[in-house]
Parts: C-alpha cells; sequence; structure tokens
C-alpha cells in the first residue's frame, strides 16, 4: 500500500533517486512557470484582451483582494509569496485528473518544505516591516515569561502547517487507493471528487493561514514610549 | 502469547481507537462552529466574506487535530517501526 510518491522510484544512481515527488513538482513548476510565460506574452491594457489573460487577471485580483481582508496593508510585497503557494498547492491537488499522477503534497518532504518556507518568511517580513528591535521585542509581549511560549508556538504552527497538507492530502490519495481494489467503478469517482474539493480547501486554508501569520508578524504596534528605538 | 503477537494486537486495536476516539472532538466542535457561523450568518448577512473567511480558518484548525489521529493511525498500520523491528528479527532468526 503506497503511502505516498516517495516510493514510486522511477531512476535510481546509488544515493539519487528520481522519485515521484521530485518528478511531479517539477512538472508542476514546468507547467505554471511555462503557462504563466506564454500568456503574459502580449499584454494589452485595453478592453479586447485574450482570455488566458483575463483568467491570470481574475485570479490574480482575487487574491490579492484576499491578502489585504486577512489585514496585511500593502498587499502588492505579499502577493508573489502568498500567490505561489496558493497556487502551487492548487495545481498540485487539481491536477489529479490526470491519469498516473499523485500529488507531491502527500509526501511530508514537500509539506514540511514549504511550512518552513512560512517559517523563515514570517521573521523575514516582520523585520523589514518593523526593524529588528521592535520585532524581537513582540516575542517578550505581553510580559517576559511568554517568551517560550511563544517561541514553541511558532514551531508548533509550523509543523501543523505542513502536517495539516500532508494528512488531507494523503489521506486523499490513500482513500481512493483502497477503494480502487474494493469497489473500481462509481465509487472512487465520488472520492476523487472530494479529495478535489479538500485539495481546493487545503491549498487556500494553507495561503491564508501564512498570510495571517505574516500579518501578526507585521502589524505596527504602537510605541509603548515617547521616544523612538 | 509471544511479542509478535503482541505487537501485532496493540499496534491494530490502538490503530482503530485512535481514529474511532479521536474524531469525536473535532467533528462536535466543527458542528458547532458552523451552527454559530450561520447563526451570525443570519443576523449579519453583510459581514458574509468575513465570516466565511473566519469559519474555514477555524475549521482548518480544529481538523488539525483529527488529521493528526489519523496520521498515526496510519503509522500504526503501514509504517510501523516495532512491527518491523520484530519482523526483522524474525526474518534473522
Amino acid at each position: 500500500m503506497r503511502l505516498s510518491p516517495d516510493e514510486m522510484i522511477f531512476w535510481q544512481h546509488g544515493l539519487l533517486k528520481l522519485n515521484g515527488t521530485i518528478l511531479f513538482t517539477w512538472g508542476l513548476m514546468f507547467v505554471l512557470v511555462a503557462g504563466s510565460a506564454l500568456i503574459t506574452r502580449n499584454l494589452s491594457t485595453d478592453l479586447k484582451r485574450s482570455r488566458w489573460q483575463n483568467l491570470l487577471e481574475i485570479i490574480v485580483t482575487g487574491i490579492e483582494k484576499q491578502i489585504e481582508d486577512v489585514g496585511l496593508q500593502d498587499p502588492k510585497r505579499y502577493l508573489s509569496f502568498l500567490g505561489t503557494l496558493f497556487l502551487f498547492v492548487a495545481a498540485a491537488s487539481l491536477s489529479t485528473i490526470i491519469p498516473g499522477y499523485e500529488p507531491p503534497t502527500g509526501s511530508l518532504s514537500t509539506t514540511v518544505a514549504l511550512a518552513l518556507c512560512v517559517f523563515i518568511a514570517v521573521p523575514l517580513f516582520g523585520i523589514e516591516q518593523q526593524g529588528l528591535g521592535r520585532y524581537l521585542k513582540s516575542y517578550v509581549e505581553p510580559t517576559f515569561i511568554m517568551l517560550p511560549f511563544n517561541i514553541i508556538s511558532e514551531v508548533s504552527r509550523t509543523l501543523a502547517l505542513a502536517v495539516r497538507l500532508f494528512g488531507n492530502m494523503m489521506s486523499g490519495a490513500l482513500i481512493i487507493g483502497i477503494l480502487l481494489t474494493i469497489t473500481p467503478f462509481i465509487f472512487p469517482i465520488v472520492m476523487t471528487a472530494l479529495g478535489l474539493l479538500t485539495g481546493m480547501v487545503q491549498a487556500y486554508i494553507f495561503s491564508i493561514l501564512a498570510a495571517v501569520y505574516i500579518a501578526a508578524a507585521t502589524r505596527a504596534r504602537p510605541p509603548k514610549s515617547a521616544s523612538d528605538n | 502469547m509471544d511479542s509478535t503477537t503482541l505487537i501485532a494486537i496493540a499496534s491494530i486495536v490502538t490503530a482503530g481507537l485512535t481514529t474511532g476516539v479521536g474524531c469525536f472532538g473535532p467533528a462536535i466542535a466543527e458542528g458547532r462552529a458552523v451552527a454559530t457561523a450561520l447563526t451570525s450568518l443570519a443576523q449579519q448577512p453583510d459581514a458574509s466574506a468575513t465570516i466565511t473567511r473566519t469559519l474555514f480558518v477555524g475549521l482548518a484548525m480544529v481538523e488539525s487535530t483529527a488529521i493528526y489521529c489519523f496520521v498515526v493511525s496510519m503509522i500504526l498500520i503501514f509504517a510501523n517501526p516495532f512491527w518491523s523491528h520484530v519482523i526483522a528479527q524474525a526474518a534473522g532468526k
């Protein structure tokens, strides 16, 4: 019973392994980058534009509006990071339609990597926005005793991001695999549709949670005393 | 009852119980969350975007505990280190 695309090995040479996760991740990256490059070749600003450009504009402005709703003041700064997270996870789960494809987010390596990106990005954006001193001081708010708890909460919510996405994707793939051996005609199709829905919801949740964490780190706090630091 | 049988019994029973009991709490909590969200949507339909988004974020946080239980069950069934150790020992003999 295959638990993740890590176990689909296409080519092996000593220690180097080309497994399903790497192959499908690079395939997704190629499709996303090449598709965007092709569509944005001749952008037009008047009313006459191609359908694909329209689609991309809907997606980008939709993501930007969501980021602004979460509370980030300047959505364009965070649009590239959060938009990429959303598009990658959404594309990874939508491509389940293609036969023979396993979502690379069903492997713990991919989800931990994405969660680590968020883990590094949150302090980066916080320091960029507030300065190093004020950002570090936010760890000892409201009292000094909260310092270990704040640090633990940072680490645990990163872990929760990774395990949530991994669990949802892996369970979808596993249930379809199990059902295929039991009732292999109509029922797996229903479960695939459910897996698509949960995949899109999880993509949305991942990026919105990343946006909420960044918003919490970059929230401008009023200076406690009259002097600046 | 030797250790192989004991480990097998413990893993199987625990795997079943983990998912079975571990889905109670999140299911009840999610039901209550959705009920409250529906009430507030009925009271303030204008805020439906915010309410819906906050509802989904909250549901994801609650769902993650159920996912943790599921992952533990899967580990016990498919990637059980104790079982692998015992099987390797039996094969080595």
